[in-house]
């Protein structure tokens, strides 16, 4: 940074008055990557969603897809059955996680690198995958189905299961943030008053995490109502909104209802989402610039009943991926139980064989790549930039409207809008560009959110400090910004990669004879009944997205060494 | 800096664009084919075709009927398919009716039993193989719950069965509405509502997908599943201890049929395709794995196939069947997609 900043006063020339043409520079960039959000989202949203006040001719027919939708009777349960679903994952994913991340950070438990790294594990496979393992382990012929004492793993049960697993990760990041700042002093206090220890948990502990628990609350319950694969492996005859989409689209190719059931959707899923920015608001104000860092102390009892939980929670996961891979090795379940790899025979099955793994790693890496690209840049413009401010606020609006988009409404959008003759870009239709768009869209929040934090953590007189010397904005841009940001640019790119190699509800409509997608194929293999090989195409992703985040794991460690050594010297 | 910062956003366009384009180029005419064959079938269908036609290459968009078909019609103002060579005759007649096919009778077509061709002239599609509905029992699983084997639609509502049934659901899947509308065609309209009433008792769940059911069966995850017949000589031929039930009332069937998609541009191409699909060659090849075919005379018995399929298949009314379609899974949703709650 330091040899940054004395490169950048070496060129700067004191004399030379600052041209507006920066800013208007900016403004133009701003533009152009808010054109990409409106091309990329709100336009297809606009085409589908419109559909649910059209009949199937086209014609405008006001609320009576709605009036219709309210009038059969099974439809509207799978509104109860989704909130159902999405309450007691919440509940569930929420409390473990909680005690989890509780164990991480106020424990002294050892081997937490490790079981942080297991409890990550999910986010690594497609959604589909634990409903696999759950049906070899629970179903008629399951290795230990007497555990469900006579109760069916189709169904509820079953989802929900498969939901918290896959959605156990994410609150445990958000938890893990909350219960990391916590304020020591205000544990001395407490303790200086002889509170006792279960008193501190509730009045200091708790009301600390109170909007960590809120916010990953909501994560969880967005992700559990939106999330199609699992319902769809293992949900039986439980309707959710998610796999009634798929009915009415794919099964009755009924795209005005599909549109009907697409809005109903989105409003949990949108209310979620406003409820959580407020709170993160409050979060913000929280935080104190004057806090000291808890250390906790050690406690046998405690530190080892840490332990035990952790490696339970450890087990559960460990085991559904241990499942999933016999599953993918047994020859023929449950009459031939000798291992093979006739399963792996991916050119015999659905879905594009071999081809299809290439190509998602193809798919993958060109997401990882442009999406940083655009979702960074799109970030700095909106957190530094100035001026345009009515476009900056819709421009963050847009950035955080994805997370509430389900994926096959994303997909079915892509094709109305993108397939449209009068529409220029339809060159891109059955391209692997409108792969990667679809999918750097699909998962625009999360990313544009991480960035968005690394540019709050720099101070603002950067900007004003370059300024001030007269230097262009893109100058400190590449020069201070992104070296700072580049844990974050990282974390960006591999989240964009990991993804994308997992992602199915989108891409599923998109896809052409030469992009067939490795996680289509595991939806396709299942779909036809073929679960082992699905669950071996499943494991085939696993083994890609870890490898790859151990690449990133030690790349980013040695980027840092270069780039980060600036942070060591401010903490010590 | 300025300017280089430029050429960056250029390149970066620039690639977008070329990722885009360089899928598109070869030499011989590429034919963009969507279908809905088993995946194991469609390198050998390419193959025999290009062996009488080595200048057409086949680039195959293949997914289950549901999707095909959502896509076809979501693409309608823009089609993207040349040719349709494999997707259900029900899903053709929707198309049909949204004026998306090219009416086109080809070469041979003469040779083709009638049930086999659409009735228009000329015809705007042309069929391939017949898979007819069928009952998957799991032997093995049947002998542990005591379960007789059925041999009747009618068996299936006997207590004895409860919960033992998976079937397709007809809301997402063809399969299920072929099962459905057979049986609304074999009992009448009152009596099918009422044995799908008695059915419904005993089914353990619905899928969604119309092979899955079989699956399930050759797998023991149930211990019948009504689903195609050739789903089920498949998956006997793999090992798994099934056996494959034509019941005695008669069966449901839909065909796996051609059609060219009006607007194609590569229109002679297509016209070649579909003119192979009709040949006896090509009806040879569709009998290494289906029973019935276009040409029925060509007809040899397929492995672990049962017998008596021709003389099962009712006399199945698509049109009818086409027209009373949302009528019909209005109904069965109204009667048994609305009591799943949660039950625990």
């Amino acid at each position: 940074m330091a040899a940054a900043e004395v490169q950048v006063r070496d060129k700067a020339s004191p004399l030379k008055a600052k041209s507006s043409s920066d800013d208007k520079l900016m403004r133009l960039f701003i533009l152009v990557i808010g054109a990409y959000l409106v091309v990329a989202l709100a336009m297809p949203l606009y085409v589908m969603l419109s559909k649910s006040v059209l009949n199937s001719d086209g014609g405008f027919v006001g609320l009576s897809n709605y009036f219709a939708y309210f009038k059969t009777p099974s439809l509207v349960y799978s509104i109860k059955n989704s909130l159902f679903v999405g309450l007691v994952t919440t509940v569930i994913t929420v409390s473990i996680a909680f005690v989890l991340a509780y164990g991480f950070t106020r424990s002294r438990m050892p081997g937490k690198p490790i079981f942080k790294t297991i409890a990550m594990i999910p986010i690594l496979v497609p959604s589909l995958l634990p409903g696999i393992a759950l049906i070899y382990l629970f179903g008629r012929q399951g290795i230990i189905n007497w555990a469900l004492f006579g109760h069916e793993i189709y169904g509820p049960i079953g989802i929900i299961i498969s939901e918290v697993f896959f959605t156990l990760p994410h609150a445990l990041i958000i938890i893990i943030t909350a219960l990391s700042i916590a304020d020591a002093r205000l544990y001395e206090a407490a303790t200086a008053l002889r509170a006792s220890s279960t008193r501190i948990f509730f009045t200091v502990t708790l009301p600390g995490v109170r909007y960590g628990l809120i916010s990953a609350g909501f994560v969880v319950f967005t992700l559990a109502v939106t999330d199609f694969g699992a319902p769809k492996v293992i949900g039986g005859d439980f309707n959710v909104l998610a796999t009634d989409i798929y009915k009415q689209v794919i099964g009755q190719q009924n795209f005005e209802m599909g549109a009907v059931v697409s809005v109903v959707l989105l409003i949990p899923a949108a209310l979620a989402f406003f409820v959580d920015r407020l709170v993160q608001k409050k979060q913000i104000a929280l935080l104190s610039s004057r806090a000291v860092a808890l250390e906790p102390k050690p406690s046998r009892r405690f530190d080892n009943g840490m332990l035990a939980y952790a490696l339970v929670v450890s087990f559960f996961i460990l085991g559904i991926l241990g499942m999933c891979q016999f599953a993918a090795l047994f020859k023929f379940f449950p009459y031939n139980l000798s291992l093979g790899l006739s399963n792996y025979q991916f050119d015999l099955m659905d879905g594009g064989g071999w081809d299809s793994y290439f190509n998602s790693i193809e798919m993958a890496s060109y997401t990882a790549v442009f999406g940083t690209l655009i979702v960074f840049y799109g970030a700095y413009l909106v957190e530094k930039g100035k001026g345009l401010g009515v476009i900056r606020g819709a421009f963050q609006f847009l950035a955080m409207l994805p997370m509430a988009v389900p994926g096959l409404v994303l997909g079915l959008a892509y094709i109305f809008f993108f397939n449209m003759p009068s529409n220029p870009l339809n060159v891109l239709y059955h391209t692997m560009a409108i792969l990667v768009i679809s999918t750097i869209t699909h998962f625009y929040t999360v990313s544009h959110l991480t960035a968005t934090t690394a540019l709050k953590q720099m101070d603002a007189q950067f900007e004003s400090v370059a300024a001030s010397l007269k230097q262009p904005f893109y100058r400190t841009f590449l020069r201070v910004t992104v070296p700072v940001c580049t844990p974050a640019i990282l974390d960006i790119s591999i989240y964009l990669f990991v993804n994308a190699m997992t992602t199915v509800s989108a891409v599923v409509f998109l896809y052409s004879p030469h992009t067939t997608l490795a996680s289509v194929a595991v939806l396709n293999m299942d779909d036809a009944g073929d679960i082992a090989p699905a669950a071996a195409m499943g494991m085939m992703i696993f083994y890609t997205a870890a490898s790859v985040k151990i690449l990133h794991y030690f790349l980013s460690r040695g980027i840092e060494a270069k780039t980060q050594a600036w942070r060591r010297s401010i903490e010590n | 800096m300025k300017k280089s910062f430029y050429r960056g956003g250029s390149v970066i366009a620039g690639a977008l664009l070329a990722m885009g384009l360089a899928t598109g180029a070869s030499a011989a005419t590429d034919l963009m084919v969507y279908t809905a064959v088993e995946a194991e079938d469609l390198k050998k269908y390419a193959a025999r075709f290009n062996e009488d036609h080595p200048d057409i290459n086949i680039n195959w968009v293949r997914d289950s009927t549901g999707i095909v078909t959502a896509k076809l019609l979501a693409e309608k103002a823009n089609p993207r398919a040349d040719i349709v060579w494999g997707l259900a005759a029900t899903s053709l007649l929707l198309m049909k009716g949204e004026g998306m096919l090219e009416p086109y009778a080809p070469a041979g077509l003469d040779a083709l039993d009638p049930k086999f061709r659409d009735k228009s002239s000329p015809p705007s599609w042309t069929g391939m193989d017949a898979w007819v509905a069928a009952i998957c029992v799991n032997t093995v699983e049947a002998d542990k719950n005591n379960l007789p084997m059925p041999s009747s639609w009618q068996d299936l509502t006997k207590p004895v069965y409860k919960g033992h049934i998976a079937m397709p659901n007809p809301n997402s899947s063809g399969t299920g509405f072929l099962d459905v509308s057979s049986w609304l065609q074999l009992f009448g309209e009152e009596g099918g509502w009422a044995f799908m009433d008695k059915l419904h008792q005993n089914i353990g769940h619905y899928t969604h997908s119309g092979s899955k059911p079989c699956k399930q069966a050759a797998r023991g995850e149930v211990a019948i599943g009504v689903s195609f017949a050739f789903r089920g000589a498949k998956s006997k031929a793999s090992g798994a201890p099934l056996e494959v039930i034509i019941p005695s009332e008669g069966i449901g069937w839909d065909m796996e049929a051609t059609a060219i998609i009006k607007g194609t541009k590569n229109l002679d191409a297509a016209k070649t395709l579909a003119d192979w699909s009709v040949s006896e060659k090509a009806n040879k090849m569709y009998n290494e794995g289906y029973a019935v075919i276009g040409i029925q005379s060509l007809a040899k018995p397929v492995e672990h196939f049962p017998n008596n399929i021709p003389e099962s298949m009712i006399d199945n009314d698509f049109e009818w069947a086409a027209s009373n379609r949302k009528r019909i899974l209005a109904e069965w949703q109204k009667r048994y997609d609305s009591k799943s709650e949660p039950k625990s």
